[in-house]
């Protein structure tokens, strides 16, 4: 009965809602802004070292957003890992015995590996780049994990904790690297901005595949007993 | 000089965050306490500097908005990069001391932690919407991973409240930012004040101001929305309820007082300001009254927390259509307030968590007999008390009174109630605290006495709350720098 | 009208719709999927309305792949502290469970648990 009243007036909320935003896009929509972006931005997409200008933005004129999401990726991988299993990840369960998956693991993981590439590399004129090569990589990795493989490199140590922070580290040296130019922080060279984005990207895409691969291996076991303050384990 | 400020404003946290995943938890001590006398030292040389030369705008990869992030240095972005400096560095060094280095999940701290300062200079000197909601996700984030480190049942289910209501809030935010660059096509805050203060755009739908200020008050536990804070400032780790209540509430209120100062008197409304008055009325008298009802500890403590941080939201009714003197008094009064509570409420956690230790048990019954043999944390505990209670000359008290004053000159007089009876309500709950410890229970020390250290730690925090009302004066000047000829670098 | 506008229309239905599960659903993986239909409805509005404006515009593109990669760091993060709270206590909901022994107060002071 009360639940049934609760209902009742969430849907009744929600609906208002959505006529009221429905109302201010529609009022929005009718006026044009009065700052033209996307004119300043082809204006200087040449001084920016990449032809796409999705690109451009992420990594170049919005580079220190980019910087701060890995940054956000990193730190869901920490507390992520903080929670994993302190022995073995070797956990059965989550292993398949089926051996069609296991097989097809031959031709499968070339060929995503293969597709990480590429995304990466037509992400400098067409959509792609390290994001969505570093999804393609992590969900093959995911793929090797559900048709049994054992990966060495995902046991908690340091080894993964560097894979975990390469590419966030990369970046963050660059981005120092223009200080000692005197530029200001973040700010690429003209001449050197093309290679530079190149290489960001590269560690990038290794790092979001082992930042989302590190989130999905996390056994929730941990051995260790941590009880709240003042109370017995 | 001052890039190699900047960038070490920026980078250090950052790198600390990177070299304290690599090692464990006592060479990760020792890295983090090098890491906080370089971001003092940093957040120092920026205040020098601003003094000198005034407040600038600082592009970053050296890109003007809108097409760019411009960060914003004024004297209340410098502030509050000081006031982090100073409880940040005082909660890393208390946990440094006070967590237990044979957990290994506890390495994980320093990283979490790095980031956690990371994200509040990200929202501090941010003027970029969008910059300023991954600033939010980087501090809800750490401070998710914080609560949950390696916790149990409790534990996760606080962390999994507070994460779902972080996440609710910042998408409302992102909503309203959504709608705010349809309107406007910029994100920079400053960029948007100026179209609206030249008159480019007529009228912005109310709604948009609404929706960024109810997900910013979900975040900051405004009543009624407060329901996530009590658990999981209650049960995470002493150092880290420290960290939340006194640094990481306030980077969304921050958020909201920038929207709010900027743009609020075009987006606005006096409704809106009331409503969110009179909420913060509710969350001190609600908050108080539930502070004094708890049978732990820490839990008076959180809900003290939920009832402070209503005081906050009075400076939005006080902001609004009033005079130019009217709004600096309320804007003052909330500095000071921000800055007193952030020291009080981090001593007060720190003390708690001491107390603890020593007895053994966090209820407040179990404190019997604390006066006679642990005087030193109860003080601490005490003194932090005054502040909240808004005597003098506390911070508390100087900021409650130009609050009240600003509440008068605006002819809001009914704001008068919630100062004046707010800190009635504080005095019940912290004097609770000190009845259950005056109760003599035996004659024999058999508490375990933490390190000095760590009950010197909050005594200092709790001083310095104390004695911010003498040194008002120095501290609100850093917050009236004005701006340098030209503003930009 | 434009389809961006239509975008948005649909980006505002998403949201009500996902606020309305988040609010109702007890379950904590199905407040996860509505969170990310929120988000998802929230990043609709952002390209819709402003490419209504302007036309292609990249940078609520690159804005929206950035709200992404926050959005999934997040829902990884919870969906391990679900995984690890389902473990450890055998509970999909965050519902208080049935406190049968409050946990003791040692006067003593002899636990010194930290």
């Amino acid at each position: 009965m009360m639940s049934g009243f609760k209902n009742l007036l969430t849907t009744v909320f929600c609906l208002m809602l959505a006529v009221v935003l429905g109302f201010a896009v529609w009022s929005i929509g009718a006026e044009p802004s009065p700052v033209n972006l996307p004119g300043h931005l082809s204006e200087n997409l040449e001084k920016s070292g990449v032809e796409h200008p999705v690109t451009a933005v992420l990594l170049n004129f919005r580079s220190y957003d980019t910087l701060l999401e890995i940054g956000v990726l990193v730190i869901a991988g920490i507390a992520g890992i903080s929670m994993a299993r302190t022995s073995s990840l070797e956990d059965p369960e989550l292993r398949t015995s089926d051996s069609l998956l296991y097989a097809l693991q031959r031709w499968f993981v070339p060929l995503m590996l293969l597709l990480a590439g590429y995304l990466l590399w037509a992400g400098a004129d067409r959509p792609g780049g390290a994001f969505q090569a570093g999804a393609v990589m992590a969900s093959t990795g995911v793929l090797m994990r559900m048709g049994g493989i054992p990966m060495d490199f995902l046991r908690p140590g340091t080894m993964l904790r560097l894979g975990l922070t390469l590419g966030f580290s990369v970046f963050l040296l660059v981005a120092l690297a223009s200080v000692w130019g005197g530029e200001a922080f973040l700010a690429y060279p003209p001449a050197l901005a093309k290679s530079l984005i190149v290489v960001i990207e590269g560690v990038l895409t290794f790092s979001i595949a082992m930042v989302l691969l590190a989130l999905f291996v996390s056994a929730p076991i941990n051995r260790g007993v941590e009880p709240e303050e003042g109370e017995r384990g | 000089m001052i890039l190699w400020v900047m960038a070490g404003l920026l980078f250090t946290p950052l790198a600390w965050a990177v070299l304290t995943l690599l090692t464990g938890f006592r060479h990760g001590r020792w890295i983090s306490w090098l890491g906080i006398v370089l971001q003092a030292l940093v957040s120092v040389g920026l205040w020098a500097f601003v003094t000198r030369d005034g407040g600038f705008y600082y592009p970053l990869g050296g890109w003007q908005s809108p097409l760019g992030i411009e960060l914003r240095v004024d004297g209340l972005a410098v502030t509050f990069v000081l006031l982090t400096a100073v409880v940040a560095g005082a909660c890393g060094w208390h946990a440094s001391l006070y967590l237990d280095p044979e957990k290994s999940w506890h390495r994980y701290f320093w990283p979490l932690f790095w980031f956690l300062w990371a994200g509040l200079n990200v929202v501090w000197l941010g003027d970029d919407l969008f910059n300023l909601y991954v600033g939010l996700e980087l501090i809800s984030l750490s401070a998710v991973g914080l609560v949950a480190l390696g916790g149990q049942a409790g534990a996760l289910r606080a962390a999994l409240r507070y994460l779902l209501a972080a996440l609710l809030g910042s998408l409302f935010y992102l909503l309203g930012v959504a709608l705010l660059y349809g309107q406007f096509g910029s994100l920079s805050l400053s960029g948007i004040a100026g179209l609206l203060e030249s008159g480019d755009v007529e009228s912005v739908p109310v709604v948009i101001m609404v929706l960024m200020l109810f997900g910013l008050a979900m975040k900051t536990a405004l009543f009624p929305l407060h329901k996530w804070l009590p658990p999981a400032h209650g049960i995470a780790k002493s150092p880290v309820s420290a960290l939340l209540s006194a640094l990481v509430v306030k980077a969304s209120f921050y958020i909201a007082a920038r929207v709010w100062l900027e743009t609020g008197h075009h987006m606005g409304g006096y409704a809106l300001g009331q409503l969110l008055g009179a909420l913060g009325g509710a969350a001190v008298i609600w908050g108080s009254w539930l502070a004094f009802r708890q049978e732990k500890l820490k839990q008076v403590v959180a809900y003290s927390s939920v009832a402070q941080i209503g005081y906050l939201f009075l400076l939005f009714p006080l902001t609004w259509n009033v005079s130019e003197t009217i709004s600096v008094q309320a804007q003052q009064g909330m500095t000071l307030q921000v800055i007193s509570h952030a020291l009080a409420k981090s001593a007060m956690f720190l003390a708690a968590g001491n107390l603890i230790l020593s007895v053994g048990s966090n209820r407040v019954d179990a404190l019997a007999g604390v006066s006679r043999f642990l005087p030193f944390s109860l003080f601490s505990f005490g003194l932090a008390g005054v502040s909240l209670m808004g005597l003098p000359p506390s911070g508390g008290f100087a900021a409650k009174w130009l609050l009240l004053q600003a509440s008068l000159a605006s002819g809001q007089w009914w704001w008068l109630a919630v100062l004046l009876f707010g800190g009635l309500l504080s005095a019940a709950y912290v004097f609770r605290v000190y009845r259950a410890s005056f109760v003599e229970k035996t004659d024999v020390d058999e508490f375990y006495h933490p390190h000095r250290s760590l009950e010197v730690i909050p005594m200092i925090l709790a001083l310095l709350s104390l004695g911010l009302g003498l040194v008002a004066e120095p501290v609100l000047s850093v917050m009236a720098i004005s701006f340098s000829e030209g503003g930009g670098l | 009208m434009t389809p961006s506008l239509l975008y948005a229309f649909a980006g505002v239905g998403l949201c009500t719709i996902g606020l309305y599960g988040f609010v109702r659903l007890a379950h904590l993986l199905r407040k996860l999927l509505a969170f990310n239909l929120i988000g998802s409805g929230v990043f609709l509005v952002m390209v819709g309305l402003a490419q209504h404006h302007n036309g292609p515009d990249p940078v609520p593109q690159a804005l929206v792949l950035t709200g992404i990669v926050v959005a999934i760091a997040a829902t990884a993060l919870a969906v391990v502290l679900i995984r690890r709270y389902f473990h450890l206590s055998g509970q999909t909901t965050l519902a208080e469970p049935a406190r049968g022994n409050d946990e003791g107060a040692s006067q003593s002071g002899e636990d010194r648990q930290r």
